[in-house]
């Protein structure tokens, strides 16, 4: 049996059951917390770090997806510190890939290019790199374009979590690293992926695709996320 | 027009870009014939004057800065403006005009003067401006004060922000445009 | 095997009488630093001739760990009381052979008699170049295992936990935190399982202190972590070492192949119900897996990347248990703490800061090699008094502690006692140990700029911050480097501290600006002259005059 906490968010009284996290109640009570790696459905990996927030006596900042409610804790998620931080993450996502976003088949339907406006980033401070970055066309049905992966993870999490099949994974590290299918094959030659489509569905801006969509005509169905949690008996994100 | 001295001084500026930013400018219709009351177009792409005058009000900047042409006139018109307003993602993000810089100079070339001539194809030795190895937004060459995204901005947000402008405001787009679309 | 005090006692005494058969002991280095100048060779030479002269029944050869001196290698030591030799060569062993009973051969005689050696206080390193790291026997007769077996046959897991706790003992990885609170909060964790976990993945950039432990005293290292599977009640131990460190891997082979054997491994320990494993992982090269969750997920066969706290190791770690995560040199510290007591050791350092520190000593420094000094000695007591000074004349400028994630300290900070907390308000940090000597010749930006180079490859990539953010840094670096950076660039690099410092992930992204922002504390004036005047004053930095469009 699962205790109840209550606790503040921004001032405002609000409770949950001690082994959800900060996000989720702050979700309930329509607070709003920005977030680009997190999925409910998915596990949590606190991997963007927009969702950091800061909780009343703590030195450090909290990652809001994963961070446990307690009670008494007394959360802050709009600072005038916290919307600076949010604004350059963004930037260094815009600065990290190559995000066009006029000739995108995500185009006004993408999480990352929302994410700018909402946090008013309107221009970049930090440079752009301007790397040179490969396009896997070779699935039948998918592209995988990494000028466009902010590395998220969601596609290798619903890939393992919820498909079984884990085609999807990271290689390299720092700046060099990348999603994968398989090991580091072309995606039309994985053995493993069953062309699903659940890692287009859920990636959160044009790097996965379908093919044969142009600008801005790529719209992600994502219906069967909270469909599949469901049965598979677990409606939270761990 | 007839120049007062209550007018601006205002002028646009066409880098690196498709002109569609222009056309957006263009398409503020017949709310142009307001703007034309309070302000003075002094140098454009859309009219005729060769030189950039001394100082300029306010400049609207369209494209990036992608070669040593653009690279001159900018700082150019930096020196001469005092309100510079990056008009659209090729002069905020460099967009469209910057996908090349991960290919290199010489294969862009090559592709657009080699590959895809079908007759006496030839590099051009004069007239055009040597190429940037990296296509830059204008604020990374000099200081922008006003940013407008949008791929183009709607033509509703750039009068809005003239308009904000001239009555002393600083006009808050962040609902009205951003990347893209 | 039911091994109690009393046997083990008479093990000491007989490996003592079994020593004294011989009139003399040559002890070689077997370490890394001698071995990489052939002292494996030296070893084999020195018992041919011994054997020629037929030498071999009364002088004993034995290859033993690191001395300390290790710029000096191969380092060897005569006993009893006879000299140590240094950079000793194969062509010297005959004259080294035929000075046993009489006057030291002069030219390699290595003076013992110096701050060196005399202002050291030794417990971690104890046995390092005593005995020989092969031997059980040799340990034991050192002490060795009167620890364990005090505690097993002496100590609730509680009374152990408190001696640590009383000692003072504080994590000598990096952070202090107390070792006697973290092992209390995994003792009391719920879990049908508890793991005790050794993190031997050392990657700082010039530290080599928890290898040279490693490879002289192996057994000293399963001895701490089987006190701590006592204590907290963990039933399985994972020593985890980056594979760049062959020999001690060797080592700690060895040493768990014949504790096993002894009875000081495996089911039953010393005829208590106590039971304990111990397995080596090795690391595949990546820094951030020093990162405790990063750790735990390399040995889980995960891709090794920090996941956020909470939850600690301490209450869900490894596969989901209650996991305690120490270092080696604290784990080092164990043994000792036991066998003589808690105010023995609390009686070395000062304030919160008991016992001793082991570092290691590189760059413009007289003394290059390993040391151990008490907590509360000054920074120049080490460089200056144990370090010999800087060679060649040279001005001290600056001393690098804590690794990439610690900071530069100037001269006028000199006299510091040193402690975790001195060091952190100094801008920087204990960190595992390494202490890089710089003099005026080095360029503090370009210093900077080599940390960050680090920080960026050692990157996971997980977080944004970390994975983008030290990649902008070291651009903006290389750029004040260069000459072609102008004040806004360097606005724009204080941004990016701030942002990466507190957003990152993990530890390492949270320390990676640390070099940048102790050298700007301390140096902004080298900045400025990059930036302003585009010139370098250390004369390191090639400038480029022309501003890149």
């Amino acid at each position: 049996m699962a205790t109840v906490k209550t606790f503040k968010i921004n001032d405002e009284d609000v409770s949950g059951r001690e082994d959800e996290t900060i996000l989720q109640i702050a979700r309930e009570n329509d607070i709003f917390i920005p977030t680009l790696c997190n999925m409910e459905g998915l596990s949590s990996v606190g991997s963007c770090r927009l969702c950091l927030v800061e909780v009343k006596g703590w030195t450090k900042l909290a990652t809001a997806c994963v961070t446990k409610i307690q009670e008494g804790m007394e959360v802050y998620t709009d600072s005038e510190r916290l919307r600076e931080y949010r604004r350059m993450i963004v930037e260094l996502l815009f600065s990290e890939g190559n995000h066009i976003c006029a000739v995108c088949v995500s185009n006004g339907r993408c999480e990352l290019q929302d994410m700018a406006q909402i946090l008013g980033m309107n221009h970049l401070v930090v440079p752009y790199r301007r790397p040179n970055l490969k396009i896997d066309a070779s699935h039948e049905r998918f592209i995988n374009d990494q000028n466009r992966c902010i590395l998220c993870t969601r596609c290798v999490r619903v890939c393992d979590e919820i498909e079984g099949a884990h085609t999807w994974d990271v290689m390299g590290r720092g700046i060099e690293a990348t999603v994968i299918t398989d090991l580091n094959e072309p995606w039309g030659a994985s053995q493993s992926c069953t062309t699903c489509g659940k890692c287009v569905q859920v990636c959160p801006t044009g790097a996965l695709f379908e093919k044969g969509k142009s600008v801005a005509e790529m719209s992600k169905k994502r219906e069967f996320l909270p469909y599949l949690t469901s049965m598979r008996g677990n409606g939270k994100a761990k | 027009m007839i120049e007062t001295p209550t007018k601006i001084k205002f002028a646009t500026v066409w880098l690196d870009g498709c002109s569609g930013c222009h056309m957006s400018f263009l398409d503020i219709d017949e709310r142009l014939l307001d703007l034309g009351d309070k302000i003075d177009l002094v140098y454009s792409p859309l009219v005729d004057y060769k030189d950039f005058p001394d100082m300029v009000d306010v400049t609207l900047i369209e494209g990036a800065v992608s070669n040593e042409d653009d690279l001159h006139k900018i700082k150019k018109v930096r020196e001469h403006t005092k309100l510079l307003i990056s008009l659209g993602d090729c002069a905020v993000t460099g967009n469209v005009p910057s996908m090349r810089v991960p290919f290199g100079i010489e294969a862009v070339m090559n592709r657009a003067y080699t590959e895809n001539v079908t007759r006496n194809h030839q590099m051009p030795t004069n007239g055009v401006p040597p190429l940037l190895p990296r296509v830059r937004p204008v604020h990374e060459i000099v200081k922008v004060d006003v940013f407008i995204p949008g791929c183009p901005p709607p033509a509703d947000t750039i009068f809005f922000v003239l308009t904000e402008l001239l009555e002393g405001r600083q006009p808050d787009i962040s609902k009205l445009t951003r990347f893209g679309k | 095997m039911a091994i109690n005090m009393d046997e083990l006692k008479e093990r000491v005494v007989a490996s003592q009488e079994a020593d004294a058969q011989f009139t003399h002991s040559i002890r070689v280095c077997m370490a890394s630093g001698c071995l990489s100048s052939q002292s494996d060779l030296l070893k084999k030479e020195l018992e041919a001739e011994l054997k020629k002269r037929g030498l071999e029944k009364t002088c004993q050869i034995k290859g033993v760990g690191c001395f300390g001196p290790c710029a000096n290698g191969p380092v060897i030591a005569v006993e009893p009381n006879g000299p140590m030799y240094q950079e000793v060569k194969v062509t010297d062993i005959p004259a080294i052979v035929e000075a046993l009973d009489t006057k030291p051969v002069e030219k390699l005689v290595l003076p013992t008699d110096t701050p060196f050696f005399n202002r050291q206080v030794k417990i971690v390193l104890e046995n390092s170049g005593k005995i020989d790291p092969e031997s059980i026997e040799d340990y034991i007769a050192a002490g060795g295992f009167e620890g364990l077996v005090r505690a097993l046959h002496e100590m609730t897991p509680q009374e152990v936990i408190d001696s640590l706790t009383k000692a003072n003992l504080r994590g000598r990885g990096g952070g202090g935190y107390p070792t006697g609170l973290k092992w209390s909060t995994v003792a009391k964790a719920e879990g049908a399982h508890k793991y005790v976990i050794c993190n031997g993945d050392e990657g700082d950039p010039g530290a080599f202190m928890d290898r040279s432990v490693m490879e002289a005293d192996p057994f000293r290292v399963l001895e701490g972590m089987l006190i701590a599977g006592y204590a907290v009640g963990a039933d399985y131990g994972y020593l985890y070492v980056r594979a760049e460190y062959p020999l001690a891997v060797k080592m700690l082979k060895a040493a768990i192949r014949q504790a096993t054997k002894q009875g000081f491994l495996g089911k039953n320990i010393c005829g208590t119900p106590f039971s304990f494993e111990v397995d080596i992982r090795l690391g595949a090269g990546a820094f951030v897996c020093g990162e405790e969750t990063a750790l735990i997920a390399s040995i889980e066969g995960k891709r090794g990347q920090p996941r956020p706290r909470p939850p600690y190791p301490a209450e869900s770690g490894l596969w989901g248990y209650p996991t305690l995560i120490n270092n080696v040199e604290t784990y080092a510290n164990i043994a000792p703490i036991i066998r003589r007591g808690m105010e023995w050791f609390h009686d070395i350092g000062f304030h919160k800061n008991r016992g001793t520190k082991v570092f290691a000593l590189s760059g413009k420094i007289n003394n290059i090699g390993l040391i151990e000094v008490p907590m509360g000695i000054t920074l120049r007591e080490i460089i200056y008094d144990i370090g010999g000074g800087i060679p060649n004349g040279k001005a001290f400028k600056a001393l690098q502690t804590g690794g990439p994630s610690g900071g530069c300290i100037p001269a006028e900070h000199l006299d510091t006692p040193i402690s975790y907390e001195s060091l952190s308000q100094l801008g920087s940090m204990m960190g595992s140990g390494g202490m890089i000597i710089m003099d005026e010749t080095s360029c503090m930006v370009d210093v900077a700029k080599y940390f960050m180079e680090f920080c960026m490859d050692e990157s996971c990539g997980k977080c944004v911050p970390c994975r983008v953010g030290t990649a902008h840094m070291y651009d903006l670096l290389s750029k004040i480097c260069d000459g072609s950076a102008t004040l806004d660039d360097l606005a724009l690099l204080e941004q990016l501290c701030d942002v990466v410092k507190n957003t990152s992930l993990c530890g390492l992204g949270q320390s990676s600006p640390n070099p940048v922002l102790s050298t700007l504390r301390y140096f902004r004036d080298e900045y400025m002259a990059h930036i302003v005047e585009k010139r370098c004053p250390a004369g390191v930095c090639k400038m480029k005059h022309a501003v890149e469009a």
